[in-house]
Formats: structure tokens, C-alpha cells, sequence
């Protein structure tokens, strides 16, 4: 129960926290409104306008990565900027328990990026929200997120021990747009890409929310979504006990 | 005895590698075997320069670095083995604006600490209260931190630290950069902590505040412990000086040198006081150095001239100043 609190709590705070940057509102405003017409644009001059909303529901995920991922490396590195990040790590407390609120809130920032960009393609682009499976998308669009969200501590781990982690976050962004899915099918992607889409949970959730959106078995793909997250939470878990005894001895948790 | 703190041959050295194609290390000795033992309750100083070591020794301290060499408990904990259990009764605030959630109010900030620092749900409302209350910050804490001025941060900063009523605290710099009303309030809060029975380290470079707070004080200089005592044994380093005083306008950058080589001279240096250089010059107690001082400050536009008894300040500079020279 104190666990859930403090994962609840630190999840609301990081969201207050962010929902007070001007730069965080202008781009939660501008991104969904920019990937909703990307969606809509690409699938048109494919002439397949019966695949929007499909398509915003891929540019939707694509917006719920990049909260994640950019949550966990800027969020963190942000935490060095302001000086706080040693005074989480000084808590007595595993390092998940500091870093999940963090990754979670990403998350719920990021299922706000799917909701918005399917409204702004309602309004602007008059695209047609009518789902194969209505009552399975919140939950896959929830599970998605909670899973990516824990997926975003094996991020975490990365980005505390590597002082300039901008590099690789935004290494990281396009790749797994392309590797999920989100936008173009993976079919159409050369064959030696598969085993890496299988084992990222990013795959696994889009999947699922497609076949929430244009029908198919939805369980499966988001119970292997949430597995392979939960793995990766076990995983972040591990590394961040393990990054953080390295970021003590590399003297890399403040800036100077 | 029972100590708070407790050190033994703690090192510390910082690798950075530059370049791809011939890279090249190099390794700066932060601290380079300090021993030290502070007792519960007691409040210590830790004084030194600017690069002297502080910071990286508290670091090693409060778990945030791991030693290269020695080991150090808190409370009977070893900082490497068991920093948890170490966290859960140390506390850490440091000088300047970083550190705070800006964005959000001070209450915000208090409330989120609170639950991770693993302040009891029941507890934290009365806790916060009472903080708020001994920090001076009752009234303000619904305003965004980023409104605060230094001195309201820093207070904030040592609310935070004390959420969880840690054993010991640690204080790096404290009032750096804080008006001198915000200092000596800083300085009556640390006071209290003391008085309560909390222990203590506090590191400065300001003489006053040392002098005034602490119990004993450790000179840290070169990553090393140069002199260690309480401030009356440490102002004892200076007895059989006398000190000079002289304001003056544009010293030369290389009349320091030639004051040094003067007869009866131990320790001379310069100090920029806004428009006016307060050039101090420590002799031996018997021998009058004013006329030879004022020969070789010949051209410079020269002030007010005193001679006076060494303080706990002189000490420290001729602490300093002999480390500095071993070292050279």
C-alpha cells in the first residue's frame, strides 16, 4: 500500500511538474496536430483513406514513445540540470521505486499524445473513430502505456550512467517508430528487423491497438506487450541498482 | 566513544578521458586521505578553499560518491555496504539555487520528499508544519519556488533535509551567496539543529561562520587535513604574529612575492574588497615590518594602515598558505 502511494504520488508529481513548462504545453498543443496530419497525408497519397484511423492511432503511439523515451533520458537529464537528481538518489528507497513515477507519468503524458492526436484528426481531417473493438482500446491504449512506461526504466538505467544522454535518446527516437510499426507495416521493412520489432513491447502495443482499431485478436499481442515490459521493468530494476553504484564511482550524478 | 561520522583514509581521484583516436586520461586527486571522527550532537566544520576537497569528502560522506581508497561509516554503517540504511539517517543541503522543483511550491516540494524519503503518511502534515515554521517559510509555501530569493531556498533546502529528522546533516556552503540577514538566520537554524542533538557537518569558506558555529573545525586544504582543532586551538596556529593591514589601490601582481622575502615576514596576501585591495601581511610578533611593507608598496596609492592581533581568520591563512607551499 505504501508502495502504490508512493508510485501514485510521485507520478502525479512529476505530471505537475511537467504540466508547468511552457515548452512541454506548446509541444503537447503542436506534436499531435503535426502527426495526425502526417497520418493523414501519407495514407492519402497511398490512397488508402480507409486506413486513417488506423494511421492516426500509429501516429498516436509514435507520440507515446517519444514521451517515454524522451521522458526517461530528459526527464533525467533534466533532474541533473536542476540539481535534484542526487537529492532522489539520497532517498532510501531501491532506485526503481525513485525512477518508476518518473517514467509512469512519461506515460500518461504520452497516452494524452494518442488521445489527442485521434481528436485533432477528428476535427481537422474528419477521420472516422469508429473502432473494431471499442471497448478493447482504452484498455489496450492504458496497458500500452503503463507498459511502456515501465519499459522506460531500462531506458532510465542508461541515461543516468551517460552524462550526455540527449545523444542517444535522440538516437533512439526514428528507429523505433520505423521497428514498432507505428506507421509503415513492419512486412515492408527488410526480413533481419523482425527479431528486434518481436522482442520490443513498443511492437507489441501497437499491434494491439491496431486490432483494437481495425479488428483482430487483441489480447495476445498486448498480454505479450505487457510480459516483455514487465521483463524489462525486472531488467531496468536489476541495471539501476547496478548503474547507480557505477554513476557513485564515475562521479556522474551531478553536472560538476 | 560513539561517533556520527567516522573516516579513515578516504581518497578520492576523478578520471576523465578525452579524445577518440589517442585517448588520453587524466586524473585529478580530490581528496587524498582524510581521517576524521565527529561526535553525536556535534556540530563540525569542514574549512578550505575553493578546490580544497569539501565537497568531494561530503560527497563520500552522504553515499553520493564511492571512495577510491579508505572507508567511512555514518552511525556505525559503512557508506559503500549499506547505503540504505545510511540514507535513512542522513540528511544534504547545499549552497545555490539548484536542487528544488522550481516549477512547483515549496509545499509541493516538502510533500513529494516527504513520501520518498519515507516520512510516515500520518506524519508528514504536522512535519511540514513544523518545518515551514522553523525555516520562516510558514505563509509563503504555496508560492512557486521560483519566486523565492536565495535565502528563501536555502531555507527550503535545509526543510527538505530535515524531513525525515535525520541523525546527522550535512550543510555544504550553506550561505553562499545569501545577504548577510539570510546568513545569520542560516546560522541560528544550524544553531538549533545542534542544540537538539543533531549532528552536524558543515563545510564554508567563510571564517565568521565557522567560528561562531562550530565545535571543532577541520582546515582541509590539497585533499588533505592540514590543521584540526577547536577555533581557540586552531587561533592558537597564529600566536607570536602580528598582522598589517594595508588598504591600498592597484597592487602589483608581483609585490606579494617581494613582501613574502622581507625579514620577519611569515605570510602576506591580497584581498579585492569591491574598489579597495586589503593587502594583509602576517610577521613575527617582535619585529616591525611596517616601514619595509610600505618601501615596497612604493607607487601604489595607499589607505587606511592598522596593525593588529591575528584572528581565527590569520590562522586559517597561514594554514593555507603552508599547505600550499609542500605542495608547490
Amino acid at each position: 500500500m505504501k508502495t502504490l502511494r508512493m508510485l501514485l504520488m510521485g507520478m502525479l508529481f512529476h505530471l505537475k511538474h511537467s504540466s508547468r513548462s511552457p515548452f512541454e504545453i506548446g509541444s503537447f498543443v503542436v506534436v499531435p496536430i503535426v502527426q495526425a496530419t502526417l497520418a493523414v497525408y501519407l495514407f492519402r497519397a497511398a490512397a488508402e483513406p480507409q486506413k486513417l484511423l488506423q494511421a492516426a492511432v500509429g501516429a498516436g503511439m509514435m507520440g507515446v514513445w517519444s514521451s517515454v523515451l524522451f521522458g526517461a533520458g530528459g526527464a533525467i537529464q533534466m533532474q541533473r540540470w536542476q540539481g535534484t537528481l542526487e537529492m532522489l538518489m539520497l532517498a532510501p528507497r531501491r532506485p526503481v521505486m525513485v525512477f518508476l513515477p518518473i517514467t509512469l507519468a512519461n506515460g500518461a503524458m504520452g497516452s494524452y499524445a494518442l488521445l489527442a492526436t485521434l481528436a485533432w484528426g477528428r476535427v481537422l481531417y474528419g477521420i472516422e473513430l469508429d473502432f473494431a473493438h471499442p471497448f478493447a482500446f482504452p484498455v489496450a491504449a492504458l496497458v500500452t502505456v503503463l507498459s511502456l512506461g515501465a519499459f522506460g526504466i531500462l531506458l532510465a538505467s542508461l541515461f543516468i550512467l551517460v552524462r550526455h544522454a540527449n545523444a542517444f535518446m535522440n538516437a533512439l527516437e526514428y528507429p523505433i517508430w520505423l521497428l514498432s510499426g507505428m506507421l509503415l507495416p513492419i512486412a515492408s521493412l527488410p526480413a533481419w528487423t523482425g527479431p528486434i520489432a518481436a522482442a520490443l513491447p513498443t511492437t507489441w502495443g501497437a499491434r494491439a491497438l491496431r486490432e483494437a482499431t481495425a479488428g483482430g485478436a487483441v489480447w495476445p499481442s498486448l498480454g505479450l506487450c505487457a510480459v516483455i515490459s514487465a521483463v524489462c521493468l525486472g531488467l531496468g530494476a536489476l541495471a539501476l541498482v547496478h548503474v547507480e553504484r557505477k554513476a557513485r564511482a564515475a562521479a556522474t550524478l551531478a553536472l560538476a | 566513544m560513539d561517533y556520527a561520522i567516522e573516516a579513515e583514509g578516504l581518497r578520492r581521484t576523478y578520471r576523465s578521458r578525452t579524445g577518440w583516436l589517442r585517448p588520453r586520461t587524466t586524473e585529478v586527486h580530490a581528496v587524498r586521505g582524510v581521517d576524521l571522527t565527529v561526535g553525536r550532537g556535534e556540530l563540525f566544520g569542514l574549512l578550505g578553499p575553493n578546490g580544497a576537497g569539501k565537497t568531494t569528502t561530503i560527497k563520500m560522506l552522504n553515499t553520493l560518491l564511492i571512495p577510491s581508497a579508505g572507508t567511512a561509516r555514518i552511525c556505525g554503517f559503512d557508506v559503500v555496504k549499506q547505503t540504505r540504511e545510511v540514507r535513512r539517517r542522513i540528511g544534504y543541503v547545499f549552497g545555490g539555487d539548484r536542487g528544488l522543483y522550481e516549477r512547483l511550491t515549496a509545499l509541493d516540494n516538502l510533500r513529494y520528499f516527504a513520501e520518498l524519503y519515507g516520512v510516515p503518511a500520518r506524519d508528514q502534515k504536522r512535519r511540514i508544519a513544523e518545518l515551514l515554521e522553523l525555516v520562516k517559510l510558514t505563509g509563503r509555501e504555496n508560492e512557486r519556488v521560483e519566486g523565492y530569493s536565495r535565502g528563501m531556498r536555502q531555507r527550503l533546502h535545509i526543510a527538505r533535509g530535515l524531513l525525515h529528522e535525520p541523525e546527522v546533516i550535512f550543510l555544504d556552503e550553506p550561505s553562499i551567496g545569501v545577504d548577510p540577514v539570510a546568513a545569520r538566520d542560516l546560522r541560528a537554524t544550524v544553531a538549533n539543529l545542534a542544540a537538539t542533538g543533531t549532528t552536524v557537518l558543515l563545510t564554508t569558506h567563510y571564517m565568521a561562520e565557522a567560528d561562531e558555529l562550530c565545535d571543532r573545525i577541520a582546515v582541509i586544504s590539497e585533499g588533505e587535513i592540514q590543521a584540526l582543532g577547536t577555533p581557540a586551538e586552531l587561533r592558537h596556529r597564529a600566536d607570536g604574529r602580528r598582522v598589517l593591514e594595508i588598504e591600498a589601490y592597484g597592487v602589483p601582481t608581483d609585490a606579494l612575492e617581494d613582501l613574502q622575502k622581507l625579514p620577519g615576514v611569515r605570510e602576506a596576501a591580497v584581498e579585492e574588497r569591491g574598489q579597495v585591495q586589503v593587502v594583509t601581511v602576517q610577521s613575527d610578533a617582535d619585529a616591525d615590518v611596517q616601514a619595509d611593507v610600505l618601501r615596497r608598496l612604493n607607487g601604489v596609492r595607499i589607505g587606511r594602515v592598522t596593525s593588529r592581533e591575528p584572528t581565527l581568520e590569520d590562522a586559517y591563512v597561514a594554514i593555507i598558505a603552508a599547505a600550499s607551499r609542500v605542495a608547490a
